[in-house]
């Protein structure tokens, strides 16, 4: 398999990508080597298809039918559209930082009165300086081999660089807005380091949207280094347009007795993957991730995480919660992992879907690899449709139909949006919540 | 003068066709309280259910009329907004749904349903913390997810809350002693009492006698077997207590 396979118009047009665009991607001479050689693991196998065990739910290379042209930089046009564009976190106070059609733009970014011990940077710059700091994230830190992820190194062209010095403690959330403004379909490769020193604490909210309508491409990844004792509250809003492709892959290391606390939340785009791969590489620490995706319509969204537990006594939950309308399609997979070694792990994995037509569907593949013998883990997995004797109890009280189902579901994807610590982020994300049951009324 | 309520000749079954509600004939006007006391399995609940709207069940022949209107052709929540109010034998728990919240919504939706200016947060929470002092709820509980975790007491009280928010016409009051101890018994039954009125009908369903100590109805019925075998005063239920059901049972077969 892989080789032989002959090449989909998809992979043949990405290849051109990368061979047009390798020369003048920023890095210098180690970058472009690292550019390079993921580039090569990407060729070898190609899109993922349902046979790659990670992607067996979403085949990539029958649902990607083409790859667009890269994105241009954008002009004022597009920053006018950016900068009017639909703002979930408005008026929290949030410091935002708005990336434009895949490229970070200083003059629509809030970058004055930087706190003490905060950097920002656009990747594009770091990485134009070949810092090794980079040249040895951009290919490592979990495992490489996902040819999306391939991908995303070999292609991406700017992001946000944003670093906390240790003993830090941000009060101040930072939005990191991707806001897609061509209605003409382009392709955007975007990269971007997070650092959180030992003890210090932040909260980075990311948001990707765009125009509904146009069939644009993102591959965005985000690589999160969490020191030892240090804080991080990670938040990812997926409410791109309508027909638009998402790839979305988070990659996390956290050090000893830190906190993770990781929220997403899918409320748009066409076709969705959001992969998490999280290293708890120190002891002591835990860790809450939820997801939470609202889909209706031909919607496909793919939640993949694989959690490793490195070391002993780290405690996780994993909460998954899907509403799925229509002939929409909800994928979960979920993998933990404990490592020899990483005694008195407890981790819990917990996914349910709510079903809201006969059409749409869910699955979920929980797995545990534990290589430790003190352990507590555990998974579940819930499928079903709203409850009728809930909706009846409802409706005896002279709630109508339609807004006692919306109660229920406001209900089931509540558990998610109470994860975040934040309040802006929970208002925010109940608005999103709401924004989508009203479309679908 | 049209009845509150009229049931004339009702039929109704279960999926899968087992008949549970077998020639049922039964009139409530404003102002009366009536018990409909029998067996477990009898088909009360069933007869609770049919009057709020619950899916699920077939009506075969017979007709129910509120104020004259056609009940049988109204959804739940139309008919919870022309008045009928079900007090749940079984409470249910709705995790994520703050009590409050579901009051609100409630409270909201029939009047809006009857064309009524619905009631700012603010009125709203003090209409409901008012009811809720004379049931001995505390304001924490309206806060929690609805009924979730609360004790069979607390249950009842909050359905008995419900009632007096939403001030129906009919209240349709479902072994609400099923699991009360008597001093809840007793908070609930002065809930219910504080809502007699002139033009409010009640049907008290029970097993026991002991809450028509408390709530004292006008008319006692007999039902067994899924239709009304006996009428009487509100001294038929102390004789009832006596006797026990066996001979209604064997009866109706
Ligand atoms: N949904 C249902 N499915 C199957 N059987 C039911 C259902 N509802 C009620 N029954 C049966 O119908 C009969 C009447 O039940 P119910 O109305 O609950 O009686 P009661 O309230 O008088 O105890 C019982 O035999 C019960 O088992
Ligand atoms: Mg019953």
């Amino acid at each position: 398999m892989g080789v032989a396979i002959r090449k989909t118009k998809a992979e043949l047009g990405l290849a051109d990508l990368y061979q047009g665009a390798r020369r003048y991607l920023p890095g210098g001479e180690e970058i472009t080597a690292v550019r390079a050689a993921a580039f090569d693991r990407f060729n070898v196998v190609g899109l993922p298809h349902r046979r790659v065990e990670a992607w067996r739910y979403t085949d990539l290379r029958t649902q990607m039918k083409e790859a667009k042209r890269l994105a241009s930089l954008p002009d004022d046009a597009a920053k006018a559209k950016a900068r009017e564009a639909r703002d979930l976190f408005a008026g929290a106070g949030f410091r935002k930082l708005v990336i434009v059609d895949g490229a970070f733009v200083p003059e629509l970014s809030d970058l004055a009165g930087l706190e003490p011990g905060l950097t920002i940077q656009p990747m594009a710059d770091a990485l134009a300086a070949d810092k090794p700091l980079l040249s040895q994230r951009l290919g490592a830190i979990v495992p490489d081999d996902d040819p999306a992820l391939a991908l995303n190194t070999a292609l991406a062209a700017n992001g946000v660089v944003i670093l906390v010095a240790p003993g830090t403690a941000l009060s101040r959330p930072i939005h990191v807005a991707f806001v897609t403004t061509n209605w003409v379909a382009t392709s955007m490769f975007t990269r971007s380091l997070v650092n959180i020193g030992a003890g210090a604490s932040a909260t980075i909210v990311e948001s990707h949207q765009g125009p509904d309508g146009s069939e644009y491409q993102v591959n965005t990844a985000m690589q999160l280094i969490v020191g030892d004792e240090a804080r991080i509250d990670h938040i990812k809003v997926v409410s791109e347009g309508s027909s638009a492709l998402h790839i979305g892959s988070l990659l996390a290391n956290i050090g000893a007795r830190a906190t993770f606390n990781q929220l997403g939340f899918v409320a748009g785009g066409s076709l969705v993957r959001n992969q998490l791969f999280v290293r708890l590489a120190g002891e002591g620490t835990v860790a809450d991730i939820r997801g939470g995706a609202l889909l209706s319509g031909t919607q496909h969204a793919d939640t993949t995480l694989s959690i490793e537990h490195a070391a002993e006594n780290g405690q996780s939950r994993e909460t998954f919660k899907a509403v799925v309308g229509d002939t929409a399609r909800a994928v979960f997979q979920g993998k933990i992992t404990v490592a020899p070694g990483a005694q008195k792990t407890d981790a819990k994995m917990m996914s349910r879907a709510l079903l809201l037509s006969d059409e749409a569907e869910a699955d979920s593949k929980p797995e545990l690899e534990i290589f430790a013998d003190d352990v507590q883990c555990g998974h579940g997995t819930t499928t079903g449709a709203i409850d009728d004797e809930l909706l009846f109890y409802l409706m005896a009280r002279g709630i109508p139909p339609a807004e006692a189902k919306a109660l229920l579901i406001q209900a089931f994807i509540g558990e998610i949006i109470e994860g975040a610590a934040n309040e802006a982020v929970r208002d925010a994300l109940t608005g999103a919540m709401l924004g989508w049951l009203g479309r679908r009324e | 003068m049209t009845a509150l309520l009229e049931i004339k000749g009702l039929h109704a079954e279960i999926a899968g066709g087992r008949k549970i509600i077998q020639g049922l004939d039964l009139t409530v006007n404003k102002g009366e309280i009536h018990a409909i006391m029998g067996p477990n399995g009898a088909g009360k609940s069933t007869l609770s259910y049919v009057l709020a709207g619950k899916p699920g069940y077939e009506i075969t022949a017979g007709e129910v009329y509120l104020n004259g209107e056609d009940l049988l052709a109204m959804s739940a929540d139309e008919r919870a907004a022309k008045g009928v109010f079900l007090a749940f034998q079984y409470p249910l728990e709705i995790p994520g749904v703050a009590t409050l919240t579901f009051l609100r919504a409630a409270f909201n939706a029939q009047r809006k349903a009857r064309g009524e200016e619905e009631l700012s947060s603010p009125d709203l929470i003090k209409r409901v913390r008012e009811i809720a002092k004379t049931l001995n709820i505390d304001a924490d509980m309206l806060k929690r997810p609805l009924n979730v975790g609360f004790s069979g007491g607390e249950k009842k009280r909050n359905e008995t809350l419900q009632m007096a928010l939403l001030q129906p016409s009919l209240c349709v009051l479902d072994e609400t002693d099923s699991g009360l101890d008597i001093d809840a018994l007793k908070v609930v039954a002065n809930g219910v009492n504080a809502l007699r009125s002139a033009e409010r009908g009640m049907i008290v369903i029970t097993h026991y006698q002991r809450l028509l100590d408390y709530i004292v109805p006008d008319i006692v019925h007999v039902f067994a077997a899924g239709r009304i075998v006996r009428t009487g005063g509100a001294d038929l239920a102390r004789e009832l207590e006596a006797t026990g059901y066996a001979q209604y049972q064997s009866e109706a077969a």
